[in-house]
């Protein structure tokens, strides 16, 4: 029988444990949304190939590994020093392929103020060669890469098990989570990016540099998936020239259930979205957790327009 | 800034308008003359012969696709990319998930056509009916539009009032929504998908002269008919009310609205008439193909469906033709990049949208002409 | 000539007319703290030029938005011709019969001009998809409806023939008729407002003189019963503001009941009938120009303000 068959045994016989799988999967949601947030929160525009800078966060992840020749669960000292490795160099090469998708697609458009329906298809192209540009160079088959974290229960609740893979992406996530938004609202670029959000034009009239603070939200956007790439391969332990995707779809979906543009709702929406899914691949089948997801988006918007904590990343104060 | 795109749209329509501008102003009966000529010679277009053209059947290059089949598909984009044109193009909504509609269209013949579905099966159980029995393909036609066109209303319903945005969002949720449900579900025969899809001489089998599985070209001629049928149907919408509203609505929804034109109204028949003829365009897939799988109906082929209509240029009708047609035929003529060919197709849509950021031909939508009596008359103050 | 007046008065209603067309019964308009409306009553009368005026940020512009049902008044009421306006959307706003322009011209500047009045009349007329696509709702033609058969060409002459006797066999569209009762209506109010020479344009490449314009006579397409102005005369040079008055003494002849809202002092009092004043929100005066003139409160807010009167 694949109909649709709800168990709800199964769902609340251990909500606890479905909650904290959920939560690290919306972890990662979180971080690739906050890219998709700081964009549009800025420029209004659906940055698609940012799934993409994920993607390639990815494989950095992997090369680096074995570049250093990571085997599976390596002495604490080496998981360290593959974490952190594999952290600046994603980081780094999504940061940067962030900022090149700007200066190569959008610059120009922006110069003549294009209409976003444009952007939208130069993002897709762009998306297109980069994983393609994957696919033929790495090869379409799913790579994996070694266990660098073996799973482990780190401590028990009632009938919930933590294990350490959860433990380090959410707090992971909170942490960057948390640094991001004093970046924003306490710091002098932050304070640029938020002029700019509000009003480009009068920000540009204040001094601000328009191009270096859109450029700096590419960074930022890209930095972010690039931690939740390497997030990402210590979950799964694989990765594939297509992974950006449906990843990508559903970090856009946790952006606008947050509310777009803001950062906080991005955080919120990924958990969300995570824990949406968990519940809803348990209830039913793993089959039916996408429109659990977009049935979830489309629920939302229809009762909060803009999302569950609304849009605006100028007005993203403390 | 707001200049330049103009500017440079400018420009195109000076180099590229030249043309249309020659071509507007000949001679009524001589535009009829050439057009019919045109038509004339798309209906040759499977048979090309010409020596010099051959170069460009895709049955030329060694493992190239069978000509007549491409063409057909080609016609089928082209009918995709003008329903999809309705809604971008013309209404100004982002709908990323148009490759639903196409769904549910080839889904309708598929189920109620074909003798093997669950559905037709739960019919003859239910109803004592023969095993051969079946819904007619004809009768399916009407039922496939009327099908999707409920479909559209369902999805505008709710998310119409969304914002740009968050439509093209919900919209590319809806397209994967109807794939996930083809796929898990029992009664649309889940991943195997559903084989013996009926086309107008009914199910495919080796006794169907004309409509078989075999020669494309009578399914090539079949669309390229819907196609021009459906070019006299949308001008006829483009030109009235509606398509007035249409346009209205893209330009500035609020002022529109002032001006007594109800939105949601009219974006709701442009998400129906748009729906209607993608599920057309579904209909006629799935009836040529005799088989259909819910893996033929991705997210990517709805992106690449915006791509044609938007590459071509939005809102006019021969850009979103000329655009589909490239896109279905270039990948299949140049089959010797097979690996690269989705790196090259990305490519060159970024390359269009960065140096001809309007499409191929811009929309350069024919003013309204006035009657020859309009023109006399004195224009006083 | 007389054919073109006739499409653009204002067709005489046989309803039993009030002569209060819109009522602002005690409409008090908070924002979180801020009162921008305050207790504001006053009545424009049907067949008049009411001018609402006042210093920037008097709450011209708000007053004008809870008219027109942008915003909903935090306790007071605003009724048309007996009706509630607020709680109803634009569309349904237009069709009470109020029809707007804005301060900041917004034209559809990809469609023509003529495109751009016929959005208008379209709000008269009734053909959706299944009219149009299908040419559905025929009528008997009247004799004047009938395709003409002019042509010196055979083949031409054959065709024309053939629409004559297809039309008299089964009939107009309901779609056909509207269309051109819309060309010829759009065309004439083009005329009337004095831009008909550009009507096949592009509207976003009209000067910006003709856009006021267009805007003026795509709001009269859709006959309203009132017509809103929002400073129709910003950024014109005196000699264009003179014309504008005849234009709006023109509207006013032709049936129209005009609302200007302006803050050009010297051309609210040349045109309107009666003047009302805003400042902080509430209405400080209200009269004929020259009572308004005279009236030492207006002078004081108002006419004290060398900028603004200039």
């Amino acid at each position: 029988m694949k109909g649709i068959f709800v168990d709800f045994d199964a769902l609340f016989g251990h909500l606890g444990q479905h909650t904290v799988d959920g939560l690290s999967k919306g972890s990662i949601y979180a971080l690739v949304a906050l890219g998709y947030t700081l964009v549009y929160g800025v420029l209004r525009l659906i940055n698609f190939a940012h799934s993409e800078v994920f993607m390639i966060g990815t494989f950095t992840v992997v090369g680096t590994w074995s570049v250093l020749g990571a085997t599976d669960s390596p002495a604490i000292g080496t998981v360290i020093l593959l974490l952190l490795a594999g952290l600046v160099a994603a980081a780094a090469v999504s940061g940067a392929t962030a900022v090149a998708v700007e200066r190569v697609a959008y610059r120009r458009l922006r110069r003549m103020n294009a209409p976003p329906l444009i952007f939208l298809i130069t993002a897709i192209g762009l998306s297109l060669v980069l994983s393609e540009a994957f696919g033929i160079w790495q090869g379409r088959l799913v790579k994996g890469m070694p266990t660098v974290i073996e799973r482990s229960v780190l401590f028990t609740i009632g009938n919930t098990e933590v294990t350490n893979v959860q433990v380090i992406t959410v707090l992971a996530a909170l942490i960057m989570m948390f640094g991001l938004d004093v970046f924003i609202n306490r710091t002098r670029y932050g304070r640029g990016v938020r002029a700019v959000a509000q009003d480009p034009d009068t920000a540009a009239l204040m001094g601000v540099n328009k191009d270096r603070v859109i450029a700096l939200i590419f960074l930022l956007g890209g930095l972010l998936a690039g931690a939740a790439a390497l997030l990402y391969c210590v979950r799964y332990g694989n990765t594939r020239f297509n992974v950006g995707f449906v990843l990508g779809l559903k970090a856009f979906t946790a952006a606008v259930l947050g509310g777009i543009g803001n950062l906080r709702g991005a955080l919120l929406g990924g958990l969300l979205l995570g824990v949406v899914e968990v519940y809803a691949a348990t209830l039913t089948s793993s089959a039916w957790e996408d429109v659990a997801a977009f049935v979830v988006l489309v629920v939302v918007l229809l009762f909060r327009p803009t999302g569950l904590l609304g849009e605006s990343l100028g007005r993203a104060r403390a | 800034m707001t200049e330049t795109l103009r500017q440079i749209n400018e420009r195109r329509r000076h180099v590229t308008g030249g043309i249309g501008e020659r071509w507007r102003a000949l001679p009524k009966w001589q535009r009829a003359i050439g057009i019919l000529a045109f038509v004339g010679f798309l209906y040759y277009l499977p048979l090309l012969g010409i020596p010099g053209l051959t170069w460009f059947r895709t049955d030329s290059i060694p493992q190239g696709n069978n000509w007549a089949g491409v063409l057909f598909l080609c016609a089928i984009y082209v009918l995709v990319a003008f329903g999809l044109n309705i809604v971008i193009g013309l209404a100004g909504l982002l709908d990323l998930g148009y490759v639903g509609f196409f769904a549910v269209g080839a889904y309708s013949v598929a189920l109620f056509g074909s003798t093997q579905s669950p559905v037709v099966e739960g019919l003859q159980n239910r109803f004592g009916l023969s095993q051969d029995w079946a819904v007619a393909w004809a009768i399916c036609l009407p039922l496939a539009i009327l099908l999707t066109m409920i479909s559209g209303v369902l999805l505008g319903w709710p998310t119409l009032r969304l914002r740009g945005d968050y439509l093209a969002i919900v919209t590319l949720g809806f397209g994967e929504i109807i794939r996930i449900i083809a796929r898990n579900s029992d009664w649309t025969g889940g991943p195997q998908g559903i084989a013996a899809i009926p086309g107008p001489q009914g199910a495919p089998s080796p006794d169907n002269e004309i409509f078989g599985l075999i020669d494309a070209k009578p399914w090539y001629w079949l669309v390229l008919s819907v196609v021009i049928l459906m070019v006299f149907a949308v001008r006829r919408l483009e030109n009235s009310r509606v398509g007035r509203a249409w346009l209205a609505i893209r330009e500035d929804e609020d002022a529109a609205a002032v001006m007594g034109v109800s939105g949601f109204k009219f974006k709701l028949w442009a998400f129906a008439m748009g729906a209607a003829l993608g599920g057309l365009s579904g209909f006629l897939f799935a009836s040529r193909g005799g088989f259909i799988e819910p893996t033929q109906f991705s997210a990517q082929l709805s992106i690449l469906f915006v791509a044609m209509v938007v590459a071509g240029g939005a809102g006019n009708m021969a850009g979103v033709a000329l655009g589909a047609f490239l896109l279905a035929y270039l990948p299949e003529r140049f089959r010797d990049f097979s690996q690269y060919r989705t790196l090259v197709f990305g490519a060159a849509l970024v390359l269009v949208m960065l140096f001809a950021p309007q499409g191929l031909i811009p929309s350069r939508r024919r003013a309204r002409e006035l009657k020859d009596r309009a023109k006399e008359a004195p224009a006083n103050v | 000539m007389s054919d073109t007046e006739d499409l653009v008065s204002l067709p005489e209603s046989e309803a039993p007319t009030r002569t209060d067309l819109l009522v602002v019964d005690h409409v008090t308009l908070r924002f979180g703290g801020v009162v921008a409306l305050d207790d504001v009553s006053f009545e424009v009368r049907r067949g008049e030029i009411l001018g609402l005026i006042g210093p920037n940020g008097a709450g011209k512009t708000t007053c004008f938005n809870a008219m027109t049902g942008v915003y909903r008044p935090t306790s007071g009421e605003v009724r048309f011709d007996g009706d509630r306006v607020s709680g109803r959307k634009p569309h349904q706003i237009n069709r009470l019969g109020i029809a707007r322009t804005f301060q900041n011209i917004r034209l559809f500047p990809e469609m023509t001009a003529l495109e751009n009045v016929m959005v208008g009349t379209d709000s008269q007329h009734f053909t959706s998809v299944p009219g149009a696509l299908f040419r559905l709702y025929r009528k008997r033609p009247k004799p004047e409806e009938l395709p003409v058969v002019d042509s010196h060409n055979g083949l031409v002459r054959a065709w024309q023939q053939t629409r004559l006797v297809f039309a008299k066999v089964f009939g107009i569209s309901r779609h056909t008729l509207e269309e051109r009762a819309g060309e010829q209506k759009a065309l004439a109010l083009l005329r009337f407002v004095g831009i008909a020479d550009r009507a096949n344009e592009l509207a976003r490449n009209l000067p910006y003189g003709y856009q006021r314009r267009l805007e003026i006579a795509r709001a009269l397409a859709t006959e309203p019963k009132l017509l809103c102005l929002d400073e129709p005369a910003a950024g014109f040079n005196p000699a264009e503001k003179e014309q504008l008055l005849k234009l709006i003494r023109d509207i006013r002849d032709k049936g129209y009941t005009v609302l200007l809202i302006e803050h050009d002092m010297r051309l609210v009092m040349g045109v309107t009938d009666r003047i009302v004043v805003l400042e902080f929100g509430k209405k400080i005066a209200e009269g004929t120009p020259a009572e308004v003139r005279d009236n030492p409160k207006v002078i004081a807010a108002y006419l004290g303000v060398p900028a603004d009167a200039s």
